[in-house]
């Protein structure tokens, strides 16, 4: 059988896009197709991908400017029809831009972009982009200046109430405190979904977490996508 | 026509020598827009001429050179098709008036020198001087050039994985930014900035023109005074994003057969690019300047041919390619024109509005620019006498990691993406230098980026001969086998008699130094005039060491396991003169550490034969320097967060020399079994002593004293931050 096809939506400023399609298909046993911003059509609609980066320089807000291009106006399409769709990084900042994903990301508490390793708690497996990840704390590096989450204290509840949290920054032994917090996000927040649970976006980047070592957490995270094709 | 009269040349920075072989080669007065070429195209900054009677002297050959100094950037073959393209450049005097854009505009440009050859650019990384913390700007232009190096870099996606951050009070005034960046590239798929063929044309890609960094080369060939603030215009302003597009336009171009010659517009930007580019390809060139994309109204040609607008790269492409280029381009949102054309005249002619309005002949002007034999003395050097303090082993170790040259980097190399691109294996604070795998494979480069300026000053030879040593100690240290350097040479005034003395003496220390080691420098920089009010910098040839590791896992990093002994590799005479424990002593004078190259070479290569034959039994490596023995022990205690005991040998008399002196070529092997190695060491007749064994969680000196590795990290790592935020 012919390998299923996924795409990976490519702007000008990603800097990810490489990195994530090598674990991808590596690791979802998948072929990929990069869709370059202003293509108007996404053929392939098994899975589609955000990757991170500096979209159009993110000069205004990250992620901004990326909500204008023809390919995010389809992905908007598409994700109404329940297609699965994960943001990472800079690909959250342009899901909650596009509003497909509630909140915003917002400038580090110390207004520097931050770059380390982070453990990360899985916060529910209650969703099919989790729910295949074995362990509940996983690390993943994070690198950006917007990475802070944050939304009204009514939409906190709601994203709470409706188990749409998925990712929290924690320590190693998955406690969830201020001093886990790498830039003040809103509930240690690091990733959500959508409602309607075929939406992820989470700020670290489980594609940087494959090398190395056959055990490193990204391998899991990606294998564990391959439920939802 | 504005008449040319002595006022204008000076104002120019042309000697009224120059000006008179200005005439000569011209056999004419030159006009305005002419003069102004010459004057980047002969500054210090474009034209070495105060250096480069001295740098030719330098080895820049060897084996595995494919390229070495006067194109973009170095090249080293590391095997499989495959090459590593390299350089440093230093962004000093722009970096002082605006840190933010200058730092981010020193990275945009090394990166440029690189991929302009073909190569993608894999790491960057940076060497750093400051003024003393209490300096009232240090602050503000740590903070500034810091998030400029990292923005920069971040936004483009390559990743800072390392490099040095010093203080010291020369740099008040002076400060240093360097920035390197290491490329990899097909070995079949390098381009060189040779122009060819008669009719071919000329694109120019990337940001549009504007005003901005005109006689940006000319500030950096210039002594600072009280008005240099004033200059702010002249610092370029940085655009990451448009670096982006334009590294993967041409990226995407250089797979096609398009592309004869191609270089940055960096330094005297449209003016350096299409005579250096003209000059190496004994050609001639005819410019349209009304076809140059302007950002602001009526630029006139002497603004142009001066901008130093950052992003814009100049081509020149076979005829038949020029749609599919311009086809590219326009795909990553650029603006390219084509602007001219390569001719057989030798001369380059520039037209705007129809009319000649410069004409200049193009060899004598890139390749007869001056070169001066400049006066040089030995300089008295004048130590700060100041009362002697004295410290305990302990209090002095807490002295020195809590100091801000030995603290944690940590706030810095936080604001530096790292981990993009997936393929670095050790940042440099993991390892005496950074590994980052090549692409696809199970290989890697290791690269390091070193100088002591405080040897330097106090004897410039001997302390370049260690900054070159110390460069191929890191990258033995970290399992890779040696391969050549770039270099960026920071001084003061060379037409100062003793400016040019340390430049002289620096650049035989790194002669003798590469020589010695094979060891060849294959690309560089020189920034002179790191002075105000007369006041110097201290010498500082900052040394950029590449090496390759055959197979990355054999990289051992600043590991250690506890139970693991550590043995010190290399002969312990205790030399304090200079050392980090003397100068908190208050004792600022004397002599670099001896060093002697056989001796380096003879415990080099058997650290590097012990890692690849024995590689399981070795935990890690670290070499030993600024702080001798005592600090790079706690280096590896705050590294891995474990306990040390350390046993001073019997024979030792004076343990504080022992501990914290500086003696050279020594290295600390961290194994699992000490039987192999004292017995390979016996063999080869190589000095090693058994210093400490891993355990617990207490830095302990056996019947000195003992500290909790806790505390350690605690002293290590809080100056940064009490500094940025206080």
């Amino acid at each position: 059988m012919p390998k299923k096809v996924v795409s990976i939506v490519v702007f000008p400023g990603s800097n990810c896009d490489r990195d994530l399609d090598i674990a991808v298909q590596k690791y979802m046993n998948v072929n990929t197709e990069l869709v370059w911003h202003d293509d108007p059509n996404i053929k392939n609609q098994e899975m589609i991908f955000i990757p991170g980066g500096f979209s159009f320089g993110d000069y205004l807000r990250s992620g901004a400017l990326a909500t204008k291009s023809p390919a995010m106006k389809e992905v908007i399409r598409l994700s109404k029809k329940g297609v699965p769709i994960i943001g990472i990084c800079n690909g959250f900042q342009i899901l909650t831009e596009c509003k497909l994903l509630d909140g915003a990301l917002i400038d580090n508490c110390k207004r520097l972009f931050i770059c380390k390793e982070n453990f990360v708690k899985i916060e529910n497996k209650n969703n099919p982009f989790t729910k295949n990840i074995h362990k509940n704390v996983v690390q993943f590096p994070i690198a950006h200046a917007q990475g802070r989450f944050y939304t009204s204290e009514d939409n906190l509840k709601r994203l709470e109430d409706n188990n749409q949290i998925v990712f929290k920054y924690s320590s190693r032994d998955g406690k969830i405190n201020k001093s886990e917090n790498p830039n003040g996000s809103m509930n240690n927040i690091a990733g959500i979904i959508n409602k309607n649970k075929n939406i992820l976006g989470l700020m670290p980047h489980p594609e940087r977490a494959i090398n190395f070592s056959e055990d490193n957490d990204g391998i899991s995270f990606f294998r564990g996508l391959q439920n939802l094709l | 026509m504005i008449k040319i009269n002595k006022r204008i040349v000076s104002e120019h920075g042309i000697s009224e020598d120059e000006f008179k072989l200005i005439k000569e080669i011209l056999q004419r007065e030159p006009n305005l827009l002419e003069l102004g070429i010459f004057s980047v195209m002969w500054s210090e900054h474009c034209s070495y001429k105060s250096t480069k009677k001295w740098l030719k002297t330098l080895p820049t050959s060897g084996e595995k050179v494919i390229c070495g100094p006067g194109e973009n950037a170095g090249i080293i073959d590391i095997g499989d098709n495959e090459a590593i393209v390299f350089k440093m450049e230093s962004h000093n005097h722009p970096s002082f008036i605006e840190p933010y854009q200058g730092a981010a505009t020193g990275v945009g440009g090394i990166m440029r020198d690189v991929f302009t050859m073909g190569a993608r650019p894999i790491a960057n990384l940076n060497s750093l001087r400051f003024g003393s913390p209490k300096h009232p700007k240090t602050k503000q232009l740590l903070s500034g050039v810091v998030k400029g190096i990292g923005d920069y870099g971040n936004c483009v996606g390559i990743p800072t994985v390392g490099g040095e951050c010093n203080f010291h009070e020369s740099y008040n005034n002076n400060i240093l930014v360097n920035a390197m960046c290491i490329g990899l590239v097909k070995k079949n798929k390098i381009f060189y900035s040779i122009a060819k063929g008669s009719g071919n044309p000329i694109i120019y890609v990337g940001a549009k023109t504007g005003r901005d960094g005109i006689h940006g080369a000319t500030m950096a060939s210039a002594e600072f005074d009280d008005h240099s603030e004033d200059s702010r215009p002249q610092v370029q302003v940085g655009d990451p994003f448009m670096e982006k597009l334009l590294l993967e336009s041409c990226q995407e171009l250089m797979k096609e057969d398009a592309i004869i010659a191609i270089q940055d517009m960096g330094a005297a930007g449209l003016t350096s690019s299409s005579f250096e580019m003209a000059s190496k390809g004994s050609c001639g060139v005819k410019l349209f300047l009304d076809k140059v994309p302007c950002r602001e109204d009526k630029m006139t040609p002497y603004e142009m041919m001066l901008s130093e607008t950052q992003e814009r790269m100049l081509m020149v492409i076979k005829p038949s390619k020029k749609k599919k280029t311009l086809r590219v381009f326009k795909k990553w949102g650029l603006e390219a024109a084509e602007i001219g054309v390569i001719t057989k005249t030798g001369n380059m002619e520039i037209f705007f509005n129809n009319s000649l309005v410069g004409k200049l002949p193009i060899k004598p002007l890139a390749d007869s620019s001056p070169e001066y034999d400049r006066p040089s003395e030995k300089p008295f050097i004048k130590f700060k006498k100041e009362a002697h303090k004295n410290f305990s082993i302990k209090s002095a170790l807490i002295k020195i990691i809590s100091s801000p040259n030995h603290s944690s980097k940590k706030w810095i190399y936080h604001q530096y993406d790292r981990s993009v691109m997936c393929d670095t294996y050790f940042s440099s604070e993991q390892s005496d230098s950074a590994v980052i795998r090549v692409h696809n494979s199970t290989k890697a480069i290791a690269v390091t980026c070193d100088c002591n300026p405080i040897y330097c000053n106090s004897d410039p030879k001997l302390g370049a001969e260690i900054g070159v040593a110390e460069s191929w100690r890191n990258l033995i240290a970290s399992g890779a086998d040696p391969i050549a350097i770039t270099d960026n040479l920071n001084f003061g005034n060379p037409e100062k008699k003793e400016i040019m003395y340390q430049i002289k003496e620096a650049i035989k220390g790194i002669k003798t130094a590469c020589e010695a080691l094979n060891y060849p420098v294959v690309s560089g920089n020189v920034s002179l005039y790191n002075e105000t009010k007369n006041k110097s910098i201290f010498p500082t040839p900052v040394i950029g060491g590449v090496g390759v590791i055959k197979n990355i896992f054999r990289s051992k990093g600043l590991r250690m396991n506890e139970g693991d002994k550590i043995f010190i590799v290399g002969n312990s005479h205790g030399h304090l003169e200079l050392s980090e424990f003397n100068r908190i002593c208050n004792k600022n004078y004397g002599s670099p550490p001896p060093l002697d190259l056989k001796e380096e070479i003879k415990n080099g290569t058997f650290v590097r034969n012990f890692m690849k034959k024995h590689n399981s039994i070795v935990t890690g490596c670290h070499d030993i320097s600024e702080g001798g023995i005592i600090l790079a022990l706690a280096e590896l205690a705050i590294r891995n967060k474990k306990g040390l005991n350390i046993k001073i040998p019997s024979n030792i008399k004076n343990s504080k020399n022992w501990l914290f002196g500086e003696d050279q070529s020594r290295y600390l092997l961290i194994v699992n079994n000490e039987d192999i190695i004292k017995k390979v060491a016996k063999k080869e007749n190589i000095k090693l002593q058994k210093i400490a064994t891993v355990s617990g969680d207490k830095f302990c000196i056996i019947k000195k004293f003992e500290i909790s590795v806790k505390k350690l990290i605690k002293y290590n790592s809080i100056w940064f931050e009490n500094f940025i935020e206080k």
